[in-house]
């Protein structure tokens, strides 16, 4: 019944998503405005649906309905709770429910919350997510339907992936998807502004919430999916250059230049084309990721069913919507009139450059990504590593950095570079005193790029700090404080980045019980090995004991062995410090009665994901202090007019 | 100028998507004959990738005994994805040889010690000068050579468990 529910709600759905469409058609084009009103009331009954239908699916999931095929092939009856209902998306169907869910749920938050558009721009933008919406419905109802019933019923189900057996699932997924989908309306505020032709500041003001809270959710999304790859995976590695891993980063650099060229359009009503073009762009690049990873066009450690007509179908829709909104973009953007002008040292230059290199990266990321698809369009077979991504995009996102901090200390408009300059001097200073401090501390033992890393993170880390300087901390905005907390979060990040390539001890050793292993201060005592048994795996534990001085914890590190679907996992044991991390691997069984083990020293690793949890929490308090702001304004000038 | 611009994106994305259209619709062909099958291997001599394995030169692929020479690298995710179908070879009784490519010593044998080592011997090739002269464009493949030091087969991208049975099958047939 559930099932069936489930389906029927997302039929409905569809449906309402098709009635959305064409009402704002009938109310916009065909002069009938009168039925304009039924619009929002639709968005929200079509969120309402599908966040029903996803709930469906996850109860399905909590009562491991195995007459459902879905949870069949994803799902075991003797998988803990936790791992049973975030095994709900944890497979193509259950996380195109998501996707559509989030869909769904945006376009009804747009329709319940929006109250800056002008009513046009606002039902466009509406039909806009209902056009899109609809795709995806389609996609999920004809190619993917996740309430598929199988009978007979098997006994139980085949298991979810060992390696997705992690808290990581519960987390990552939502966060990231809400964040890749949330894009979607501001693609859906750039259609309609394009439709409408009404680009300018306060469509920017309009959009901004919304660009930033996708923002905040994408930058946790990655942040979660980094730290989780780091110890799941136990390669000690942070990030890999995957191609889906590149398939979340591309999104995530265009929504960061989108978010500061909507401010720069938002304050200074200038760089109108771009910011509509890098809305569109942004979305477009969830969507080639999603396309990407379902088709199995290109090889990557997060596999998921491949299947060449649910490939075409993407494909399509990609033409569809991006090839449609590039058209329009062409079609309608010569009659934007041009912004704003702006002098050569302002502000806004440096967000240009901003973009600019943001643009770069992306563009670069994204050759890297589909290098191999174009050599093989030719008959070559090559593979891009991460030799290439760190070589390329490394000195340029240091270089993105310093503009980064230089950006907040000129005016908008107009400056005097002496000005700018003058207000640079601390942070020129301290650039100054830590190429000489990094390189009398480490010079010759580290390489050029996590120097420059160091460098660059100490002073851009004071430089993000000086836009506080001389103010009145109490009467400063929160949105300014949003913009120093996820710079500083940068600067942080980029530190973590560059410890862990300059300073990291690995240590590669075949060891018996008794043995102890020293090693970048600590001394590590391995006691025995010991089997041990969880809710649906068996696994060998190691028990070691960790000390530094004086302080001994014991730690355990674990090879698991899952029975269905039969697989080994390696459970790293992580001891944090507060400055640094011990990263632990148990191997396997060298000769007799000695066990390879894998010991890393990470000095300051943990600050990559704080600098990651800081970006988002600085979005999120610009969201909240911006939100507060326009709410207080208008509450003022309610009390001035009673 | 403008005018122009307006519609650059529009035609790149066109482009993007030809490719991705070719990439989609074009059967997976896994399998690329090489010209250099039934030749003889180039000639080289590599220094040692690993710690605890020997260099590797083209003179010792001669030895009249039918063996597998994998092209891998520490950096390469489908690589360790075929970790343990090579292992699976290795105990099947087949000789194997490998060239890491681009990579340094460390990498290899934190790379060995995570996936497994079924090499006997591991020569580096820093700056993918013997892959380009093997005919190889990227990592993992892996050549099947005759006792006589002839490329008998060429295997691109990583070996599934599906294709053990295939690649022991071709060993069998450069005897």
């Amino acid at each position: 019944m559930i099932a069936e529910a489930g389906l029927a709600a997302l039929w409905f759905a569809a449906v309402l998503a098709l009635l959305q469409l064409f009402l704002v058609g009938m109310g916009l084009a065909g002069g009938k405005g009168e039925v304009l009103g039924a619009v929002r009331p639709v968005a929200v009954l079509q969120g309402v649906l599908t966040a029903a239908a996803f709930v469906a699916l996850i109860s399905l999931f909590l009562r491991s309905d195995m007459s459902v095929l879905l949870v069949a092939t994803n799902s075991h009856s003797a998988k803990p709770w936790l791992y049973k209902f975030a095994g709900t998306w944890g497979n193509h169907e259950g996380s195109m429910l998501l996707w559509v869910t989030v869909m769904g749920v945006a376009g009804a938050a747009v329709a319940l919350f929006e109250r800056a558009l002008k009513r046009d721009a606002h039902m466009a933008t509406l039909g806009a997510q209902a056009a899109i919406s609809l795709g995806f419905y389609a996609f999920l109802l004809f190619s993917s339907n996740p309430f598929a019933r199988i009978s007979p019923a098997p006994a139980d189900g085949q298991g979810l992936n060992p390696l997705l057996q992690d808290p990581g699932l519960a987390f990552h997924p939502p966060t990231l998807y809400l964040g890749y989908v949330g894009l979607s309306v501001a693609f859906s505020f750039a259609v309609g502004a394009l439709l409408t032709r009404q680009v300018d500041a306060a469509f920017a003001r309009a959009m901004r919430p919304w660009v930033l809270a996708a923002w905040v959710m994408l930058t946790l999304g990655i942040t979660a999916g980094s730290y989780w790859a780091y110890y799941e995976l136990g390669w000690g590695g942070w990030w890999f250059w995957d191609p889906v891993e590149n398939a979340s980063l591309m999104p995530w650099l265009a929504a960061t230049a989108l978010l500061h060229s909507v401010t720069v359009l938002a304050t200074r009503d200038a760089l109108r084309a771009w910011t509509v073009m890098l809305a569109v762009v942004a979305f477009s690049m969830s969507m080639v990721g999603t396309f990407l990873v379902r088709s199995g066009i290109l090889t990557s450690v997060h596999a998921f069913a491949v299947d060449p007509e649910r490939g075409s179908f993407i494909l399509a829709l990609l033409a569809l919507y991006i090839g449609g909104a590039l058209a329009l973009f062409g079609w309608r953007i010569g009659t934007v009139r041009e912004g704003a002008p702006f002098e050569l040292v302002s502000r806004e230059t440096f967000l240009v450059v901003n973009n600019l290199l943001l643009s770069v990266i992306l563009g670069l990321v994204l050759i890297g990504t589909l290098y191999p698809l174009m050599t093989e369009a030719f008959g070559h077979k090559v593979s891009v590593g991460a030799p290439y991504f760190d070589r390329i995009a490394g000195p340029i996102a240091l270089i993105l950095l310093i503009v980064m901090a230089a950006g907040p200390l000129t005016r908008w408009r107009r400056d005097q570079a002496r000005a700018v300059a003058g207000r640079m001097l601390v942070p020129a200073a301290v650039a100054l005193a830590a190429v000489v401090l990094v390189g009398a501390l480490a010079w010759g033992r580290i390489g050029l790029l996590p120097y420059c890393g160091l460098v660059v993170a100490l002073a851009v880390g004071v430089g993000s700090l000086a836009p506080l300087w001389k103010r009145n901390l109490r009467r400063t905005p929160l949105f300014t404080y949003g913009m120093v907390i996820a710079h500083l979060g940068c600067a942080v990040s980029l530190a973590g980045m560059a410890c862990d390539s300059a300073f990291t001890v690995e240590k590669l050793v075949a060891v018996r019980p008794g043995d102890s292993i020293e090693t970048a201060g600590w001394t590590l005592r391995f006691q025995r090995i010991l089997p041990l048994a969880g809710d649906n795996w068996t696994a060998l534990q190691a028990d070691v004991i960790a000390e530094r001085s004086g302080r001994a914890v014991v730690i355990h590190p674990q090879s698991r062995f899952f029975a269905s679907p039969p697989t080994t996992t390696t459970e790293a044991a992580l001891l944090t410090r507060w400055n640094g991390q011990l990263y632990v691997v148990l191997g396997q069984e060298a000769d007799a009665g000695r066990w390879q083990m894998r010991i890393w020293w990470k000095p300051f690793v943990t600050l990559i994901w704080l600098g990651g949890i800081m970006i988002a929490l600085g979005g999120l308090l610009a969201l909240v202090g911006r939100e507060r702001r326009g709410w207080l304004m208008k509450w003022r000038a309610r009390r001035a007019m009673a | 100028m403008r005018k122009l611009l307006i519609w650059l994106p529009l035609v790149l994305f066109l482009g993007f998507f030809a490719l991705f259209a070719s990439g989609l619709f074009k059967p997976d062909d896994r399998v690329i004959t090489s010209k250099l099958i039934g030749q003889a291997l180039p000639a080289f001599t590599l220094p040692a990738a690993a710690s605890d394995r020997p260099a590797l030169a083209s003179t010792q692929l001669a030895d009249g005994k039918p063996r597998l020479l994998n092209i891998f690298a520490s950096w390469c995710i489908p690589c360790a994805a075929e970790a343990p179908q090579l292992m699976a070879l290795k105990q099947a009784g087949v000789e194997i040889d490998a060239i890491a490519i681009r990579d340094a010593r460390p990498d290899v044998d934190a790379f060995l010690a995570r996936n497994g080592n079924p090499y006997s011997r591991i020569g580096l090739d820093a700056r993918s000068g013997v892959q380009i002269a093997l005919g190889s464009s990227g990592v993992p493949e892996t050549f099947v050579i005759d006792g006589r030091g002839r490329i008998a087969y060429q295997h691109i991208g990583d070996i599934r468990a599906d294709d053990v049975p295939m690649l022991l099958q071709r060993l069998k047939d450069a005897q």
